[in-house]
């Protein structure tokens, strides 16, 4: 049976559709969710896309985080459904307090959009499993509140308990900590990416077609689960 | 109409890139005396009956403030 994996659209996402063409390049089914479902219509996993959902009021993701279908996420989260968010669903996910830190403002001010490379270092999540540690994939950026935040405390457990998904290894972009482009939960299955694997899956179009590999991890973490 | 105000500021140790690029702007503005500049958020708060200030902490915890990155206070408006 063909995975089906939800790609949630805020009002203000931007990236639900590029998201969607993803999930299917890598051979699942893609699921429109809209921000005010009361169900997550029986999906393997949920991406949370880019963009400014609710126009970034307040905080970036802070509006979002309250969404109705944000409450189906959360709880089927702690069942363990696999959960991506990427640059503005990074964001939700940490007001959502499904993932540890903060985002905070670029550190030089600037939007950044450019590619870059990142290092990915968890390599048995359920988003990262058919790469290998340490190994460097070329994706796009583009965000303007990018920069990882956490007190001293939760960055030591982190690194500790291998929660830092991917770093960036092109030189740090937006001023994060430590270098942190992507961390995960304690228990591997919620991630969330600042920069685009899902604009990187064609080389027509992206940087690379390293991109893609989230996709087809969480194929095989769905066939296993 | 009873009314609190919030304020919420960045953590201290928490980098502030919009504020040094206010406090950069007022150098230039010939304000040479400016050491340094931190932004926040002040909300204002009308309640249609009388709250504690405790149950607003509780608002600005869950909503107007991000405790990872930031601190806020509650003041009677």
């Amino acid at each position: 049976m063909t995975a089906r994996i939800g790609v949630v659209t805020f009002p203000g996402s931007l990236d639900d559709r590029d998201a969607r063409r993803a999930v299917r390049r890598a051979g699942a089914e893609p699921v429109e969710l809209w921000h005010d479902d009361a169900s997550l219509h029986g999906v393997d996993g949920v991406v949370l896309p880019g963009g400014f959902s609710y126009g970034d009021y307040l905080r970036c993701g802070a509006i979002a985080r309250f969404a109705p279908v944000m409450r189906q996420i959360i709880e089927a989260a702690g069942r363990g459904l696999p959960v991506l968010g990427i640059c503005n669903g990074f964001q939700i996910l940490c007001e959502a307090h499904l993932l540890p830190g903060a985002l905070a403002r670029n550190a030089g001010l600037h939007f950044v959009t450019r590619d870059v490379t990142i290092r990915i270092e968890n390599d048995t999540s359920a988003w990262t499993r058919q790469y290998r540690a340490g190994q460097h994939i070329r994706v796009v950026l583009k965000s303007g509140e990018g920069a990882y935040m956490a007190d001293p405390q939760t960055l030591a457990s982190i690194e500790a308990n291998g929660q830092v998904l991917a770093r960036y290894a092109s030189g740090n972009p937006n001023g994060s900590q430590r270098d942190i482009a992507g961390v995960i939960s304690e228990a591997g299955n919620v991630a969330g990416l600042m920069p685009h694997p899902e604009h990187a899956i064609d080389e027509l179009t992206g940087p690379s077609a390293d991109g893609i590999g989230f996709f087809a991890s969480v194929l095989q973490a769905v066939a296993i689960r | 109409m009873p009314r609190f105000v919030v304020d919420v500021m960045l953590k201290p140790e928490i980098h502030d890139p919009q504020g040094e690029a206010i406090a950069g702007a007022c150098r230039r503005l010939g304000f040479g005396q400016v050491a340094g500049v931190r932004q926040g958020k002040r909300f204002e708060i009308e309640l249609t009956e009388p709250a504690s200030a405790e149950r607003i902490g509780e608002l600005a915890a869950e909503l107007l403030a991000n405790p990872v990155i930031e601190e806020f206070t509650v003041h009677p408006g």
